[in-house]
C-alpha cells in the first residue's frame, strides 16, 4: 500500500470524505464551513461533494452542540465543529449535562454517536481565549470519550474510529499541528480508540504525553540520549478510554515516569496519571513522578510571554532529570 | 380541527389519568416512598393533552422537570413511570433517571430534561435529523415561562426559523418560574410575542380549554409537517401544586389557587362540556374515573412489587462500547 506525506489537515479531510461516502447519516454542523471550508480550511472540498450534509449555522454554539445531541439521538452521526476548543464554554450544559448523561440517565435506551471536533492549543499568539487545552475537563465527566492525536496518520484513523463509535467523542486537534506532515497509508484503515502508541523505545524513563507535546518530547529524548538517558515515549492518543496497560508495561520496565502536556499543570491530566501510577505501580517506582505543563496563568498574547508560559523542550529535559535525580 | 365524540372521550380520559397519576405521586412522595424531588403539573392537563393529541406515534417530544404529564400524554405506561419514580429496576430507565429524567425512545419521547431550557437545542437537532432523513415527522418541545428566558430558547428558535425545522415550541405558561411571577420576568408581554422577532407564528391559548389548545397546536403541527417551519404556541395555564412537592409557596395565596380550581379547572370544564353536548353522562364519567383509578392502583402495585436494582448495575449503560 502506498504511503504519502500528508498534513493533519489533509488527513482529517480524507477521514471525513471516506466516512461521509460510506455512511449517509454522517453530517457536519457548525459555523463558516461552506463559505470558507472551515476557519482553518479543514473542510475544503467537502461542501461540493456533500452539499446537503455540511450545514452552516448562525453563531449559536449552544444550539449547534445541542443539535448534535438531538440528531445523534434520532438516527444521525453528526460531527460538530466547535470552531475553537475554547468555545466549549458556551455549550457546557449541552456537553456535560446532556451529551454525557442522556444515555446513562435514560437507562441505556439511547446511543449518541457524535463527534465534537475542537481545535485546541496555543502557539499561534492567539492569547487567552483562543489557545487553551481543556481536555481534562471532559475526562472528568463520565460519559465522554476524549481523543488527542498528534500524528497525521492518527488524526485520520482516530477520527474515522470516532465517527463510527456509538458514544460521544470529543476530538481535540491541535491548531499548531494542522500543517504538521507525516506518513499516511492509502488504505482505509482505522485506529481504535483507547490504544496508546510507543513513539520511542527506551529503558531509563517513561514519558507520557499526547497531542503537540509528543513532538517536543521526541526532541527532548534526543537531547537526553546525548546525556546517556534513554527515554521511552508513549503517545496516549486517547485519554478516555485510557490504555493503562501500555503505560504500566513501560513503567514497570523503566521504573520512572514523567507526564508532559500543554494544558496547565494544576488540575491537568498529568495529576490523574501520576496518582494512578502511584496507586497501582508504587512498588515498581524508583523515583517521583514529575508533571510538566503550562504555568498557571491564562495564555498571554506577547510571543515572548507565550513561549515562557508553555512547556518547552528544556523543561521536559529538566523534568526528566529531576525525576531521575541526575 | 374536527374532534369526534370518541376523541373527546379519550381527551377527558387522558386528562383524568394524568391527574390521578400526579395526585398519587404526590401522596407517595409525602409517605416518603418516592425519593428525590417531584414536580407536579396538576391543573395543566388541558395544555399537555391537547398538544400531544395531535401528534403521531413517530413524532418526537422533549419534556421538562415537570414532565410526567407529557410522557403519559405521548403514550408512556404509568406502571413503568411509577417504577422509575420508586428507583426500581423495572422503571423506564432502570432506576437511573427518576422523576425528572424519564424517556421512552420507542414512543418518540426523547426524555424529560432536568435542566430548565435544556430541551430546545436538542429538539433543534431532531429537526435537522428529520430534514436530513427526509421524513415528515414533527418535534414538539415543552417548556415553561421561565425557560423562555434562557439563551437556549432564543438560539434554538432562531435556528429552527432559519432552517424551517419542523418544530412546535409549546410554552405551558403556568404563571410562575419556580417562585417568580411571569409578569415580572418575561419582557415583551408574552412568550408568544417573541415569535414575531423570529418571523414565525405565535399563538396564545386558554390553556385550560383542551379543545382550544388542540385546535391551535394542530395548526402549528400541520405547518411544521408540511415543511413551513416552526411555531410558538403559548398555553396560559396554572399549576395547583408548588414548584416542587414541599414548596411552601410564599409567592402566592391559597385564594389564588382556589380561584383557578373553582373557575378554570380543565377537567371540570371539559366534563361539563361533554355532559352539555350529550356525549357522556355523569354516571359514565364517574365509571371511567373509577376505572382509571383502578389502573393507577395496579400500576403502583407493579412498581411497589418490583425489585430494586442491584447496586452494581450503576456501572452499566455509560458507553455503548466501553
Amino acid at each position: 500500500m502506498a504511503v504519502r506525506e500528508l498534513s493533519c489537515s489533509l488527513a482529517m479531510a480524507e477521514a471525513l470524505k471516506e466516512e461521509m461516502e460510506r455512511d449517509t447519516t454522517v453530517f457536519i454542523i457548525g459555523e463558516d464551513l461552506v463559505s470558507n471550508g472551515g476557519i482553518f480550511g479543514q473542510f475544503r472540498g467537502l461542501p461540493e461533494l456533500f452539499p446537503d450534509r455540511i450545514i452552516d449555522t448562525p453563531i449559536s454554539e449552544t444550539a449547534i452542540v445541542g443539535a448534535g445531541v438531538g440528531a445523534a439521538l434520532t438516527g444521525m452521526r453528526p460531527i460538530i465543529d466547535m470552531h475553537f476548543a475554547d468555545f466549549v464554554t458556551t455549550a457546557m450544559d449541552e456537553i456535560v449535562n446532556q451529551m454525557a448523561k442522556i444515555r446513562y440517565m435514560f437507562g441505556g435506551q439511547a446511543k449518541l454517536p457524535l463527534v465534537l471536533w475542537a481545535p485546541d492549543g496555543s502557539g499561534l499568539n492567539a492569547a487567552a481565549q483562543h489557545s487553551q487545552c481543556l481536555e481534562n475537563w471532559f475526562v472528568h465527566v463520565p460519559g465522554l470519550k476524549v481523543v488527542v492525536p498528534s500524528e497525521p496518520a492518527d488524526v485520520k484513523g482516530l477520527l474515522k474510529a470516532a465517527i463510527r463509535d456509538d458514544d460521544p467523542v470529543i476530538f481535540f486537534q491541535h491548531k499548531k499541528l494542522f500543517n504538521q506532515t507525516g506518513p499516511v497509508t492509502e488504505d482505509k484503515y482505522i485506529v481504535p480508540l483507547g490504544k496508546a502508541a510507543v513513539r520511542r523505545v527506551g529503558t531509563d524513563i517513561t514519558i507520557l504525553t499526547y497531542s503537540r507535546m509528543t513532538y517536543f518530547c521526541k526532541e527532548a529524548a534526543r537531547e537526553l540520549a546525548q546525556k546517556g538517558i534513554q527515554a521511552e515515549i508513549i503517545d496516549l492518543r486517547t485519554l478516555m478510554p485510557l490504555d493503562f496497560a501500555t503505560i504500566a508495561e513501560s513503567v514497570k520496565k523503566t521504573r520512572h515516569a514523567v507526564v508532559v502536556h500543554e494544558a496547565c499543570t494544576t488540575g491537568g491530566f498529568g495529576g490523574e496519571l501520576s496518582a494512578r501510577i502511584t496507586e497501582e505501580l508504587f512498588e515498581y517506582l524508583d523515583g517521583p513522578i514529575v508533571r510538566i505543563g503550562a504555568r498557571h496563568v491564562p495564555m498571554p498574547f506577547s510571543p515572548v510571554m507565550e513561549h515562557y508560559v508553555l512547556p518547552q523542550v528544556e523543561d521536559i529535559v529538566a523534568g526528566v532529570r529531576k525525576a531521575l535525580r541526575r | 380541527m374536527k374532534t369526534s365524540t370518541n376523541e373527546k372521550k379519550a381527551l377527558l380520559r387522558k386528562m383524568v389519568e394524568i391527574r390521578l397519576f400526579e395526585e398519587k405521586i404526590g401522596l407517595l412522595f409525602h409517605q416518603q416512598l418516592i425519593p428525590g424531588f417531584v414536580h407536579l403539573s396538576i391543573g395543566q392537563e388541558a395544555s399537555t393533552v391537547g398538544s400531544c393529541s395531535v401528534l403521531r406515534p413517530d413524532d418526537y417530544i422533549i419534556s421538562t422537570h415537570r414532565g410526567h404529564a407529557h410522557i403519559l400524554a405521548k403514550g408512556a405506561e404509568p406502571k413503568y413511570m411509577f417504577a422509575e419514580c420508586f428507583g426500581k429496576v423495572t422503571g423506564y430507565c432502570k432506576g437511573k433517571g427518576g422523576s425528572m429524567h424519564i424517556a421512552d425512545f420507542s414512543k418518540g419521547i426523547l426524555g424529560a430534561n432536568g435542566v430548565v431550557g435544556g430541551g430546545f437545542p436538542i429538539m433543534t437537532g431532531a429537526g435537522f435529523s428529520i430534514k436530513l432523513r427526509g421524513t415528515d415527522q414533527v418535534g414538539m418541545v415543552f417548556f415553561g415561562d421561565g425557560a423562555s428566558n434562557r439563551g437556549t430558547f432564543h438560539e434554538a428558535v432562531n435556528m429552527a426559523a432559519v432552517f424551517k425545522l419542523p418544530i412546535v415550541f409549546v410554552c405551558e405558561n403556568n404563571r410562575y418560574a419556580s417562585t417568580s411571577p411571569a409578569e415580572k420576568m418575561v419582557a415583551g408581554g408574552s412568550v408568544a410575542n417573541r415569535a414575531h422577532a423570529y418571523g414565525i407564528p405565535g399563538a396564545i391559548n386558554d390553556g385550560s380549554n383542551v379543545l382550544a389548545v388542540r385546535d391551535s397546536v394542530a395548526e402549528a403541527v400541520d405547518r411544521a409537517r408540511k415543511g413551513y417551519g416552526p411555531s410558538i404556541v403559548e398555553n396560559e395555564t396554572y399549576r395547583y401544586k408548588g414548584h416542587f412537592e414541599g414548596d411552601r409557596q410564599r409567592y402566592r395565596t391559597p385564594d389564588e389557587i382556589q380561584q383557578y380550581r373553582l373557575t378554570r379547572d380543565p377537567i371540570d370544564r371539559f366534563e361539563t362540556l361533554l355532559i352539555d353536548e350529550g356525549i357522556a353522562t355523569q354516571k359514565e364519567i364517574d365509571a371511567m374515573k373509577a376505572a382509571v383509578a383502578a389502573e393507577i392502583e395496579d400500576a403502583v402495585k407493579f412498581a411497589m412489587d418490583s425489585p430494586l436494582p442491584d447496586p452494581h448495575e450503576a456501572m452499566q449503560d455509560l458507553f455503548v462500547n466501553p
